[in-house]
């Protein structure tokens, strides 16, 4: 599955597996969880307040507009926490 | 007597070099970095796994940033370096002093500190535009961010809008890494730039930056739009196209998955807030910063000033700003003056900010859009408060100034603190009220200035 971010540097390194609602996905070590998760996917997660979806905007842990929960209860910034084997994101249904 | 605990909050440019003035006053300051690896946002690193070489990620500034990140290594045995570490909370201590609520890698902490250098940068600035909520809608910063930091695009084909010197600059560093650019938009009349040219010029090492950029782009063939009057982002579920008028009021569109568009830069001065500095507000850029001596004092006696975070300057003028500071701090302490130094900081000092000033004049934040934001226009990100219900709360149920219309609405009480709207609505406030914006004031800070996980024990 394609999604909104497009990788321009390919760089070697390990893979990191992770989920997306269930469904395996793969990672670069050193990847951001925003990178992880948009490089499948086209949104982040459902938008609160009001119908519509949201994939992050400032990327430097200013905005607030990236929190991503795991199915572990965490809830994390995306733009300011790296990607770990394992994680599983839950969306909330965002982009399904 | 002990020597104080001094803290510097932030580890960009003028976090750093703060640092390594107090570094070599033996003074082992204290250096708070929200981010990972010390080098602030313009001169970000990569995370570990996914470096590239310097001039990929930097382009002309690789080898200022090569010599940020060499010094934040070399202070790594002089400092105290606490990475991924946010201040959230600043609380004057009796007699004098602060207690810092941080929130790093082991969890909460409370810091005692004598005297306090913030650092803490700046953020795009936004205005709302009409489907700037969609999924694939970025400021210009985080298109750079993705680029220098991940090695990624915001999307397959990118649109830019903006109203500052990071458009062409962005625009230059995605068309080079090989991402698609739809169009690159600068909202800014061209009249405003060939006007501030000649003050411009007196900076001929960044009017050069500026030009190659600009050429660069024209090489390349970049749809680069001076003057443009108004966009919306179009879309379903996501972005689908950009669509815009131009100065001579033709409409277009172009079809793109991703858009960049922030307008500006504005200080991130929460933490001065809560630290008690005086704010004063900023006619040319039309904002509110913490008060700041030339030689980077606040009003409060232990709490010093420098980089974008209480004035927007750019790297090259945080790098001398926190220097500066760091030798009042040095000073205030009693120690042994250097006069010379001073004084040449002093000199450069000066002659950036009449460079600055033309800078501000070139890009002025369109302020005016707010009148062409629709009722139904959407704010604020985080609770989805529109700018019909900023209106009526300042024509039917009185809000003159901003923490009167922040009790009414919730505008700026949500996840980021008004971080993102809060420019916008105090001028969408003085428009309704027909007021000039300084009038309507500004957001106080509160702790915790941004979110704090309940699960983590206060």
């Amino acid at each position: 599955m394609s999604g909104l971010f497009r990788r321009l540097a390919t760089r070697p390194g390990a893979t990191v597996p992770f989920t997306i609602d269930g469904v395996q996905a793969e990672a670069r070590v050193g990847d951001l969880l925003i990178s992880a998760i948009l490089l499948h996917r086209h949104a982040l997660r459902r938008f609160e307040f009001g119908p519509g979806e949201r994939a992050g905007y400032c990327l430097m842990g200013a905005c607030q507009d990236c929190w991503v929960g795991l199915a572990d209860g965490r809830r994390l910034r995306a733009c300011t926490t790296l990607i770990e084997s394992g994680m599983a994101v839950v969306t909330g249904g965002a982009d399904a | 007597m002990p020597e104080p605990v001094v803290a510097i909050v932030g580890a960009g440019p003028a976090g750093l070099r703060a640092a390594q003035v107090l570094a070599e006053a033996s003074l082992r300051p204290l250096l708070i970095d929200e981010g990972h690896r010390a080098g602030g946002q313009i001169y970000r690193r990569p995370p570990p796994g996914a470096e590239r070489p310097a001039a990929a990620l930097y382009g002309f500034e690789a080898g200022r940033a090569r010599a940020l990140h060499d010094l934040a290594d070399a202070l790594a045995p002089r400092i105290a370096y606490r990475p991924g570490t946010m201040v959230w909370g600043i609380a004057p201590r009796e007699p004098a002093g602060f207690d810092l609520d941080c929130l790093g890698p082991e969890g909460h902490g409370r810091i005692p500190v004598d005297r306090l250098v913030l650092a803490t940068g700046a953020m795009d600035r936004t205005l709302p535009v009409p489907g700037w909520t969609l999924p694939g809608v970025f400021t210009l910063g985080a298109a750079q961010i993705a680029l220098k930091a991940q090695g990624v695009a915001i999307g397959r084909r990118v649109a830019l809008v903006g109203a500052g010197p990071l458009l062409p600059l962005v625009a230059h560093q995605y068309a080079k890494a090989g991402a698609t650019l739809a169009a690159v938009l600068d909202v800014t009349p061209l009249a405003a730039k060939i006007a501030a040219a000649p003050r411009l010029a007196a900076m001929p090492a960044t009017l050069g930056k500026g030009l190659w950029y600009t050429l660069r782009g024209a090489v390349r063939g970049l749809p680069v739009r001076s003057g443009v009057r108004a966009v919306a982002v179009e879309g379903d579920r996501r972005v689908e196209a950009l669509a815009w008028e131009d100065s001579r009021g033709r409409r277009h569109r172009v079809p793109c998955d991703a858009v960049g568009a922030s307008f500006g830069l504005r200080s991130e001065a929460q933490a001065a807030d809560l630290a008690g500095c005086r704010f004063v507000f900023e006619p040319v850029t039309r904002q509110w910063q913490p008060e700041r001596s030339a030689e980077g004092r606040s009003s409060q006696p232990q709490v010093y000033l420098a980089g974008d975070g209480s004035g927007i300057g750019g790297a090259d003028v945080a790098e001398l700003q926190g220097e500066r500071t760091a030798l009042a701090l040095l000073a205030d302490l009693g120690r042994t003056r250097d006069a010379a130094r001073e004084a040449r900081l002093d000199r450069q000092l000066a002659r950036q900010a009449g460079f600055r000033a033309a800078l501000e004049a070139a890009y002025p934040y369109p302020h005016h859009i707010v009148k062409t934001i629709a009722d139904d226009e959407i704010v604020c990100r985080c609770e989805g408060i529109t700018a019909g219900a900023l209106r009526r709360a300042a024509t039917e149920r009185d809000a003159r100034e901003m923490n009167r219309l922040k009790a009414l609405t919730r505008i700026g009480m949500g996840r980021c603190q008004g971080r993102v709207c809060g420019h916008a609505a105090a001028e969408i406030l003085a428009q309704s009220l027909q007021v000039p914006v300084e009038t309507v004031g500004r957001l106080r800070g509160q702790a915790p200035i941004k979110p704090i996980p309940l699960r983590e024990p206060v």
